[in-house]
């Protein structure tokens, strides 16, 4: 395996992006920003790699449109996946792997409020027997949530002190686009939102991109000075039939962690995408992650969740703790589908 | 969906023994496809629910209601439904429910219009089954329609207020100096944002076309009918619209064209102000002209 670091990351999130339905604009400062942080031009990049949905954007080939901010003449070598950037992470990683290239910029971008967004990813459902009867993702996570109660697998309260926690940390992140000092009872006496979860427990609709450089040993730009190096990236996917799956549970969360090689040491800090504050209860578990770990702490998604780059930017938040000195061995994480249905980690060191 | 039309539901048994509702195609273990249809109650017991206070476009009731996942009779898994109570007091974890069956069916999951409380006043037994229709159901159809707010960017929103006045607007590069248009917010070669706006003329030059004949959801001109690039002058990209007024088989890479506006009292903030280009008369432009634009 060839040793890859992740050494640029940039990002913006909004409660609503002004501008045109793809959020593409966002993408010019953010690759400056890249540009700044590792010196490089667009010339220094060996391969580009984007996630979005045309469900999102509301046009076909959206994607396309973006390849407008990367200035892409002479051609560049680019690939799309229709998922959250974090996969299109894996995607260049893996280009990386074969010896192609040795340098790749990765982005993801959405704007999650030209729609009605709970309607939108009704059609990431089965087409045949859920679909039709369009149910929203907030519902579907408030199942979720009601099995684990009522399983005994957590309390209300628990909720509450993921939400807590996660709005506290966010006053220091400047992308959150919530953030409070409630303690937990004040947010258990808040009105129901879709029984049992509270608004605080769903991430908010948000609008934004973010993007990462990563570049092989040998080939990392001089601003480098600590990267993060990829020990451990895989990702796995459990089956459609919602009704079939112990919800309470997320097998392929365990396993991407398995292969991920996540307990082979110590975890400083865990980024996890968690679009409902019972799910990172569910991560946490099957991660293996224990009460020693800092768990998000820039917010996490409860607290600024842009669609098809959240997941990118828990792995560019974890990655910036190793820079900063501050941990040795991060892990950020990434889902998408309802309910936890695919799942996909990348664990970063300070050594290598 | 066969057994839906028909008012039952059919669940399938996979290699684990399990009996799945709705029935997987393939066998989640073996990947063969599944073969072992069981029939399951329409009564079953909810698993977990949610409360909707406001339901969303097209979801199966128009007014509150619960979310569940309800395991029916003689299966092992649930299956996802709205479930027709008054409130969320009146829903709990293991309640008895049973299907309502919709007033038509036509073999899709919408033929369960909902569930609702087994022990409310018997209706949904009243059906008899059309046993004269044996045949199976081969296709569903699942409409999809979604809304969207479409905000304009600075540039473009120059472009369509230009647009109400008549002008087609486009903007230059600061780099490489080229006129976009409609202008947009990167240059696809420089990837910076186009500043400097150009008005151009209505004329301009055919580089490329196709000529429709494919019928299609939506269409609003009968085909034949022609779509093209037309390369403005002045402008370095070339720009979508239609082709009038000339026979379809007659129109030609380098023919002169012009556009054909609307009545001005029907303008608005639209591409649509154009109702399409047509000849103008001028001898074709030399291939030179244009090649760099094809
Ligand atoms: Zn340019």
């Amino acid at each position: 395996m060839r040793d890859v670091a992740v050494v640029g990351f940039a990002q913006r999130q909004m409660k609503e992006f002004e501008g045109s339905p793809t959020c593409v604009e966002l993408l010019v400062p953010i690759f400056a920003e890249l540009f700044e942080q590792t010196g490089w031009t667009k010339s220094d990049i060996g391969f580009w790699c984007s996630g979005s949905s045309d469900y999102l954007a509301g046009r076909a080939f959206s994607f396309v449109s973006a390849v407008d901010a990367i200035g892409a003449f002479p051609p560049v070598a680019e690939s799309h996946v229709e998922m959250d950037a974090a996969w299109a992470l894996y995607e260049a990683w893996l280009k990386i792997q074969t010896g192609e290239v040795d340098t790749a910029l990765v982005y993801g971008f959405g704007k999650s409020s030209a729609g009605v967004l709970r309607r939108t990813l009704a059609l990431q459902l089965d087409p045949y027997t859920m679909t039709p009867l369009w149910p929203d993702t907030v519902s579907i996570a408030a199942l979720q949530a009601r099995l684990g109660l009522e399983g005994g697998h957590w309390t209300e309260k628990d909720l509450a002190a993921v939400a807590q926690r996660s709005l506290a940390d966010a006053a220091d992140n400047p992308y959150a686009i919530r953030s409070g000092k409630e303690g937990v009872d004040e947010l258990l006496a808040r009105p129901l939102y879709a029984d049992p979860l509270h608004k605080h427990d769903c991430s908010p609709v948000t609008d934004g991109a973010a993007a990462i450089i990563i570049a092989a040993k040998d080939h990392l730009p001089t601003t480098a000075e600590r990267p993060a190096w990829i020990s451990g990236f895989a990702h796995s996917v459990d089956q459609a039939d919602l009704g079939s799956r112990d919800l309470s549970g997320s097998p392929s969360a365990r396993r991407a962690a398995i292969s991920a090689n996540v307990g082979g040491a110590p975890i400083d800090v865990a980024e996890l995408h968690a679009p409902f504050s019972h799910q990172e209860l569910i991560l946490r578990k099957e991660l293996g992650l224990d009460d020693s770990v800092s768990i998000n702490p820039s917010g996490g998604a409860l607290t600024a969740n842009p669609m098809f780059s959240a997941g990118l930017i828990r792995i560019g938040e974890a990655a910036k703790q190793i820079w900063s000195g501050d941990a040795q061995r991060t892990l950020g994480h990434a889902t998408s589908g309802p309910a936890l249905q695919q799942n996909l980690v990348c664990v970063m060191e300070a050594n290598r | 969906m066969t057994g839906l039309r028909d008012g039952h539901v059919v669940g399938g048994r996979t290699s684990d023994g399990v009996v799945r509702v709705p029935p997987p195609e393939f066998d989640p273990v073996t990947h063969a496809a599944t073969t072992d249809f069981v029939g399951v109650a329409s009564e079953g017991t909810v698993v977990s629910w949610t409360w909707v206070p406001e339901p969303v476009k097209a979801q199966p009731l128009d007014h509150p209601f619960a979310w569940a996942l309800v395991k029916l009779d003689g299966a092992d898994t649930a299956i996802m439904h709205a479930v027709d109570v008054a409130s969320n007091d009146a829903i709990h974890t293991g309640m008895r429910v049973r299907i309502r069956w919709a007033a038509e069916r036509v073999g899709a999951i919408t033929d369960i219009a909902c569930f609702e409380p087994a022990d409310t006043a018997e209706h949904s037994e009243s059906f008899s089954a059309d046993e004269g229709s044996a045949e199976g159901v081969t296709g569903v159809i699942t409409p999809v329609s979604l809304d969207y707010v479409y905000a304009a960017s600075p540039e473009e929103s120059a472009f369509f207020r230009g647009m109400a006045e008549g002008r087609i607007l486009g903007q230059r590069c600061p780099v490489c100096r080229k006129v976009y248009v409609p202008p947009r917010g990167a240059c696809p070669v420089d990837g910076v944002p186009t500043t400097d706006e150009v008005e151009l003329a209505g004329s301009g030059t055919v580089t490329t076309f196709c000529i429709v004949n494919v019928p299609f959801l939506g269409q609003r001109i009968t085909p034949p009918y022609v779509s093209a690039y037309v390369l403005l002058d002045g402008a370095d990209i070339a720009f979508l619209h239609l082709i009038q007024g000339i026979d379809a088989h007659d129109v030609r890479m380098g023919m002169r064209v012009e556009a054909v506006w609307k009545p001005r009292e029907e303008w608005g903030t639209t591409i649509e102000n154009i109702l399409h280009f047509q000849p103008n008369g001028e001898p074709d432009a030399a291939y030179e002209t244009y090649e760099g634009h094809l």
